[in-house]
Parts: C-alpha cells; structure tokens; sequence
C-alpha cells in the first residue's frame, strides 16, 4: 500500500459515525486528524466529510463551526475530498429532509427522498459502476452498506460512478475532480469499501 | 438487488452476554467482546447489542465494552439500551455505533423519537418493540415484557414510523428463545402496516423459520441468537440456504479484512 503518512483530516461536525471513518483510514496507514479547526483544515492533504443525520442540522453544524469558506477554498485549490453518505449528501445545492435547505452547492443538483417500498434503504446492496471512474477502480466486489432515505441526484450525470437501484436507480458514487462522494459507507463496507478509501488516498497516484 | 440481512443479537445483562427464553430463564453466553470478534470474522451483515438491563438499573449503555466490540467490528452495529437523551445518542455515534435501538423511552416520551430523528436522520433510530399475543391481537409490553401497554402493535408501530423511526426491531416475547418458529402472523402484520424496514426476532430453531420469516412473514432482516448457540448453524451456513430458497443474501467475499 502506498498511502502511508498521508495528512487525512476528518471534519469534526458533531454528525456521527467518525469512530469507524477514522478506524478504517488508520488501517490504511493514513495519519488522521478528526478536527473543525481552520488550520487543520488548510494544512490537510486530504478532507473528508462524514456524517450521519438530517441535511439542515449537517448545514447547520458546518455553518456554526464558520469552516465553509476555508472547505470551499481547499477544494477549489484542488485538495481531495471525499464526502460520505450526508457528507456527499450536503454538497449539493439543495436538500429537502424535514423542507428546503441550501447546501454546500459544489455539485450541481439536489437532494431527494428514495421512492421505494421499504425507506429508509438499509443494507448491503451492489452497485452498478456506470464510469470508468478512479473512486471505485480494481474493486474485490460489488456490495455496499447503505443506510439512507435520501439521495443527490446531480444535474450533471457524467459525474456518476455507480448507481443503485432501490426501488429505482439513484446515485451511489460521484467523482467530479478533486470531489468525491459516496452514499454508501465505505467504512463500513468490509474490503470493497476499504478499497474506495483507498482509491481515495491514491488520488494524486 | 438489497440482501437480506442476518445479524446476530447480543443481548447483555452489565455483566455478560445472556440468552433467555419467553423473557426468562437467564443463561450466560460468555464474553460479548470475543462474541463480537467470532461474529466479525463470519459472514454476519450487521451486528446488534442490546443492554437489557441498564434502563431497569438506571444507568447509562456500557460505553466502554461497546468501544471494545466497535474496535472487533468492521461491520454495521445498532446498539439498545439505556437510551433516555439525544446526548446518550450522539455519545454511543460518536464512539462508532451506526443505530441505535430505543424501547421505552419512545413508549414513555414518543416526542424523543421525533427529536432523535431530527437530530441524527430517521435511518439511525430503531425502534425496538417487545410484542406478546394477548387472547387474538398483539400487544406492546414494556418494562422487559412484565407490563402491557395495552397499545396494540400495529397502532404502535404505525405511529413510531409517523414520530421518525427509520427501522422497526420487532421481538416477539412469546417466541423468544423457543426455537420453535417465528410468531409469522405477527410479522406479517407488522411489515404490511409500515414502509420502514422489519428486523424480525424471536423464534428461529431452523433454516426453514428464517426463510418463512422472509418468504411468509416480509421481514427485511433477521436477527438470530439461540439457533448460533444451540442450532449447530453458522451465519455462512443459514445464508446458503436462504440464498437456495432464492431470497438475495451476501456472501463474504475473499478479502475479507
């Protein structure tokens, strides 16, 4: 592996679930810093948006902590970032969980409850790889845990790496440059979701 | 397509991990972080681990054993028990659980599922309902199974969905540890009535209950205990054969971390 020492920051936005985000980078052998602190942030290789909840507290909390503008000024300079499930979720321009609330807005589109039988969508579900994308290359297989009930769907289609299909097909993966996001947890995917992580840490590969 | 989920239920009593029957009749399963790490190098889809005693003896979830099962898993794990405030909550996120499973505090305090919802995304509050067939219907029973609601299950379970629950952990008290087959009508009832996920417990003794919960019954998951321990089945072995009756399962791949 090739990602040794590599400066991870994990955005501390109080949006659950970082323990597993930070375990999994450590198995790679990345060096991790969970933190909301603006040099932090600037001094980062590489960022990553995790998160569990609801859209408008994500917004919220990221707005509260005052780090949007350095977020936006990193990925404008090109620094890798990674967001997951909420964390993809609330880089799109508009997001509807309990009504309407502006999000990040650096991937073109909105946010939209899954329609489907069984919401939220929870489980292990495979993905089917639409773009020959780095976010999901060499993968050992196709199966993701999920756990959602709603997804991004961006104006943009040629950003989507994979999709899934729930009821109907929605976004399980994007790639637009330096931004990546995923709906499904790769943390907590086993060795196909150890392998976007790492895809993701070979970015500059 | 989405699999079908098998996920092993720890249930803990503050010192060990237990199994009952009908509610009763403790046994002692040993240590639940070496149960953790047994389930984590088989093929389980996600853990659960309730402490079932800790809102009767009034004290928070044992963070520190659940911080030694989070560090065996590499999988998905929900987490019951003792879950009275969202600050209870965002402790248990914090450490690395992915749900975590409310019982009385939704019976006692429905506003605090909406709260928890809203707060944390409806996809992580699991809504754990003790049920016992009273005369023809089904009742909630709270306090461990020692009192009924008088809320009949389906009124309950249409109504946690409505506050924010995003997944219904469905036991059936009178199944518990029997081995003798899942409470079907039950089930049936409960996974017509809501679009939420059902996890359905109590009653598994063979393969074939596991496939008439999902077959018969719609459960979207199954949790199992007494059929690891006394079945002679492993989770690989109860997956072939749901995938052999045609129900999507996932097997483990070969990397497996």
């Amino acid at each position: 592996m090739t990602t040794s020492f590599k400066k991870v920051v994990i955005i501390d936005y109080q949006m659950g679930n970082v323990a597993s985000v930070i375990k999994a980078f450590e198995k790679l052998g990345a060096k991790i810093k969970l933190s909301r602190n603006k040099n932090d942030i600037e001094k980062a290789e590489y960022l990553v948006l995790p998160g569990v909840g609801a859209f408008g507290d994500g917004m919220k909390n990221l707005k509260q902590f005052g780090i949007i503008d350095v977020l936006s000024r990193q990925v404008k300079k090109g620094v890798p970032f990674l967001g997951i499930c909420l964390g993809m979720q609330l880089l799109a321009e508009r997001g509807y969980e309990f009504g309407e609330c502006k999000g990040l807005g650096w991937i073109k589109g909105k946010v939209i409850k899954l329609k489907s039988p069984t919401v939220p969508h929870i489980g292990w579900n495979d993905v089917r790889v639409t773009k020959n994308k780095k976010i999901l290359s060499n993968l050992p297989d196709n199966n993701f845990y999920f756990i959602h009930s709603y997804f991004l769907k961006p104006n943009n289609k040629s950003i989507i790496a994979a999709t899934c299909k729930h009821g109907h097909e929605f976004t399980a993966a994007i790639e637009q440059g330096n931004i990546w996001g995923t709906q499904f947890h790769p943390e907590k995917s086993q060795s196909s979701g150890l392998k976007v992580l790492d895809n993701f840490l070979n970015y500059h590969a | 397509m989405l699999k079908t989920r098998v996920m092993p239920c720890m249930l803990f009593n503050g010192l060990h991990l237990i199994k009952t029957i009908q509610f009763d009749q403790i046994r002692n399963l040993g240590n639940p972080v070496q149960m953790a790490r047994v389930y984590n190098s088989r093929n389980v889809d996600e853990l659960i681990f309730i402490d079932m005693k800790a809102t009767e003896e009034d004290r928070p979830p044992a963070y520190e054993i659940i911080k030694d099962i989070i560090a065996e898993c590499f999988m998905p794990l929900t987490v019951g028990g003792g879950i009275h405030s969202i600050e209870v909550i965002h402790r248990l996120l914090k450490i690395g659980a992915d749900k975590v499973c409310i019982n009385s505090e939704a019976i006692n305090n429905p506003a605090f599922v909406t709260a928890a919802a809203k707060k944390f995304g409806s996809q992580c509050i699991v809504i754990s309902i003790d049920v016992k067939q009273v005369r023809k219907d089904h009742y909630v029973f709270k306090s461990r199974g020692r009192e009924n609601t008088n809320i009949t299950v389906i009124e309950w379970v249409k109504q946690v969905e409505k506050l924010g629950a995003g997944e219904i952990f469905l036991t059936s008290i009178d199944k518990d540890g029997t081995m003798d087959g899942y409470d079907l009508d039950l089930i049936k009832k409960v996974s017509s009535a809501v679009s939420v996920p059902v996890i359905a417990c109590g009653g598994a003794g063979k393969v074939q209950d596991i496939i008439d919960a999902v077959k018969l019954g719609g459960a979207d998951a199954i949790s199992l205990a007494s059929i690891f321990h006394y079945g002679g089945h492993t989770p690989n072995s109860i997956k072939q054969r749901m995938y052999n009756a045609g129900i999507p399962v996932r097997f483990i791949d070969k990397n497996q971390i």
